[in-house]
């Protein structure tokens, strides 16, 4: 396959995995709001431009009005906003339409509806009396995109360029929300593995689609390192940082299996893979969380790196 | 321009009958509920959106993508018909090639005075680059699309000869498609020649053409412009369709002697490469040195016989509005034959006495740019007005060689399924013809295109046109 083909898949996976990520935080934030008074909404609100790490944008546009309204619609579609939701499924439609032979006919149309859809949902600001519709539509139509991926594509090299940019783009949305949620969330260091009930926490969970998951593993207790350990080890949780490696690992090794060699990717991923498996939540606090973190999201952008080179996806 | 009385209808006689051609399916559309075709019609356009089967037009707003309107009423030739226009574009095809060779070799026919030197030498489309090759297989014009239009019972004419990149085919096939999605059952009652394989016959031609010693699966590319260019889909879907790899400029380069793409895995050589993007752009060593769209030091590789350019650099002297009022002697000259298919009389503006009569009946003329193409730059007399004449009159005079002129054709009509019902509308046929050394293929049918507006003679898609399918009956 031409190297711009895979960029293209790499990159049509990338956006529309963040325009879902994104609708997901939104969504967490915005039950979040609807229970709190108006300043402790703010935060929240603000927190979530914090996660996208969109803050300079937000406020050359917005100064320091954390509205909901100003939020949601800048995260959802302002132009000032390279990677709102909707420039994200344009994104993810001009890349799908530059590797058409590469798609089947049944992913390209389900890019190609849910971008006429969603252009459509969000030609004008949206209205609160319409933000969970919107939201749900976002997380319909990108379900759609991966349903038809799944059912109609070859499980070859174009599969796992778009997989690798499926978990790419996860890997660094998890880690961020986590990031700078648990700090916001937790009052101080000294509450770590105490037991709390807070709907906070379960925000938190929400936006990675989790919290139900995460109560029925742990009976209902909200307890905050219980929580990291979930999003960050827990191998059976779509969205946790080690589920994410694992399949990142598996798809690059089809790609070695495919290919007969190895390249420099599978060696930063082996690296972290190992790290993964050898290290524990308990560790993980003792280096800190946000050093942990922050290494992750670094590393994981290295390896996107190492594979657009690789793999040739430009000249 | 109201349609003229004179017209002649595919469908219906004068006296309101229904032509042979079309009698199943008139008795199948006699049947049918009215509201459940207006469902079927809207049905249509969303089929269409939902696929992505869209153009862009130069100059609307950037980026905006347009569907070309899909009309659901076929357009129905009779085998005896077809059989009779495939050998006259069989012929005229094969008189294309041969004139090609001949113009970048010996000039024989402008040596025997038949076509006028300052129109080969002076002709933007003419590359001093092809002089002395010969192509891979020796074929120009690998894909041809030939405008017929028709005003009579028995009377086709050609209008005009595309041999550089003809665009349409997609949809051509998508018509088919979609028609055979909406109603099945037509094609069960009314034998039609299908026209699916025709990415299969495609790219077999092509492979048909590699350049010598490529064994026999000869890789073959599909070189777009990009997304942003207006034939994108069509690009898109016969790389598919073929099972071709959809290459851009900036993926292929000079490897080791050979034109190569860049892979998930490194270079690999092309040998067939079906190029939509124009000469001008082609090689920024050889042509437009500003050009991001070709591949630099292709035309080397080329006249090195390493690589086979479809359709070949330089056929656009073949298929530009001069040279086509000779078609009648260049067909003449290169098969020995009277010409089989006609062509519309033609008024070379760049002889005084044509264009002193081509100045005096504007008004009844349609007058084209030489170079032009899509309908643009051209005037249709009849419908335009004193002041458009007058303002056209004056580019005439300034450049006449830019122009050649026709008479307003009374266009044959096909029934459109309009609001009130059927209603007459003007239509053309660009059949595809595929050549390789094997041999020529005329895919049954082509693309008809049709005008929208009742009366109006223009047919393009970029300026309001739309499509039919375009039946072809068995025997």
């Amino acid at each position: 396959m031409l190297g711009r083909t895979a960029n293209g898949v790499f990159w049509m996976a990338r956006y529309l995995e963040r325009a879902e990520n994104t609708a997901r935080l939104l969504n967490a934030g915005f039950r979040m709001a609807l229970t709190r008074d108006v300043a402790t909404a703010q935060e929240e609100w603000r927190s979530l431009i914090v996660s996208v790490g969109m803050t300079p944008t937000y406020e050359a546009a917005h100064g320091q009005d954390y509205s909901g309204p100003a939020v949601w619609n800048f995260l959802l579609r302002e132009k000032a906003n390279p990677g709102s939701v909707l420039a994200m499924i344009e994104g993810a439609r001009t890349n799908a339409r530059g590797v058409r032979t590469a798609l089947t006919r049944e992913v390209w149309e389900a890019v190609n509806e849910s971008w006429m859809q969603l252009r459509e949902a969000l030609a004008r600001p949206v209205r609160e009396a319409s933000l969970g519709q919107v939201l749900g539509a976002i997380r319909r139509q990108m379900t759609l995109v991966r349903g038809a991926m799944d059912g109609t594509m070859l499980r070859n090299e174009i599969h796992n360029f778009t997989r690798i940019g499926t978990f790419i783009e996860r890997a660094d949305n998890t880690a961020r929300i986590l990031d700078v949620k648990y700090y916001l969330l937790l009052p101080s260091l000294a509450w770590v593995g105490s037991s709390l009930d807070n709907v906070q926490w379960d925000s938190l969970l929400r936006s990675v689609s989790g919290e139900r998951a995460y109560r029925w593993l742990n009976a209902g207790t909200m307890d905050p390192r219980g929580i990291a350990q979930f999003m960050i080890l827990d191998q059976r949780f779509p969205r946790s940082l080690h589920f994410c490696i694992d399949k990142l690992r598996s798809n690059l090794f089809g790609l070695a299996h495919e290919y007969g060699h190895e390249t420099s990717a599978h060696e930063l991923l082996r690296a972290l893979g190992t790290q993964f498996h050898e290290t524990t939540i308990e560790a993980i606090f003792e280096g800190g969380l946000h050093e942990f973190l922050t290494a992750f999201i670094a590393c994981n952008q290295q390896v996107a790196q190492a594979i657009e080179h690789d793999y040739r996806f430009i000249a | 321009m109201n349609h003229a009385p004179s017209s002649f209808d595919e469908m219906i006689t004068a006296d309101g009958a229904v032509r042979p051609a079309y009698a199943g399916y008139r008795a199948w559309l006699d049947a049918q509920e009215p509201a459940a075709l207006r469902r079927k019609d809207a049905e249509a356009e969303g089929f269409f959106r939902k696929t992505g089967i869209t153009f862009n037009v130069y100059g609307d707003n950037a980026g905006e993508e347009r569907l070309i309107p899909f009309d659901m009423v076929p357009r129905i030739i009779t085998a005896h018909e077809w059989r009779k226009l495939s050998k006259g574009i069989e012929q005229r095809v094969r008189a294309l090639n041969a004139f090609l060779h001949d113009i970048y070799h010996r000039q024989e026919i402008v040596r025997a005075g038949r076509v006028p030197q300052r129109l080969i030498a002076q002709n933007a489309a003419f590359l001093p680059q092809m002089v002395g090759m010969v192509p891979p297989g020796g074929v120009y014009t690998h894909i041809v699309g030939i405008d017929l239009v028709r005003t009579g019972p028995d009377e086709f004419m050609v209008l005009e000869d595309n041999a550089r990149t003809p665009s349409g085919v997609s949809y051509m096939l998508e018509n088919r498609e979609t028609m055979m999605a909406m109603f099945p059952e037509l094609f069960t009652r009314v034998n039609v020649r299908p026209v699916q394989d025709y990415p299969r016959r495609l790219a077999k031609s092509l492979a048909a053409c590699a350049p010598a010693g490529c064994g026999d699966r000869p890789v073959v590319a599909v070189l777009t412009p990009g997304i942003y260019n207006s034939a994108y889909f069509e690009h898109a879907f016969l790389a598919d369709q073929m099972g071709a790899e959809l290459v851009e400029g900036s993926d292929l380069r000079v490897v080791d002697g050979r034109i190569a793409m860049r892979t998930t895995r490194g270079y690999q050589p092309i040998d067939v490469l079906y190029r939509r993007v124009d000469d001008e752009f082609l090689d920024p060593l050889s042509f437009n040195p500003a050009s991001v769209l070709g591949v630099p030091g292709i035309m080397d590789i080329y006249r090195a016989g390493r690589i086979t350019i479809a359709n070949a650099p330089g056929t656009g002297i073949a298929d530009d509005k001069a040279i086509y009022s000779f078609m009648p002697e260049i067909v003449e000259f290169y098969t020995g034959e009277k010409p089989l298919l006609a062509n519309v009389p033609t008024w070379r503006c760049a002889e005084p006495d044509s264009l002193a009569y081509v100045l005096e009946h504007l008004a009844e003329l349609v007058v084209k740019e030489v170079h032009g193409s899509g309908g643009y730059g051209m005037l249709i007399g009849p419908t335009s007005s004193k002041k458009e004449i007058e303002a056209f009159a004056a580019k005439l005079r300034a450049k006449p060689d830019n122009y050649i002129a026709q008479p307003t054709l009374a266009l044959s009509t096909v029934p459109i399924f309009a609001k009130s019902g059927l209603a007459p509308r003007h239509v053309d046929l660009r059949p595809f013809v595929l050549v390789s050394p094997q041999g020529i293929d005329i895919t049954p049918g082509g693309l008809t295109r049709v005008a929208l507006k009742p009366g109006s003679l223009v047919v393009n898609s970029s300026q309001g046109g739309g499509t039919k399918d375009s039946w072809v009956l068995e025997d």
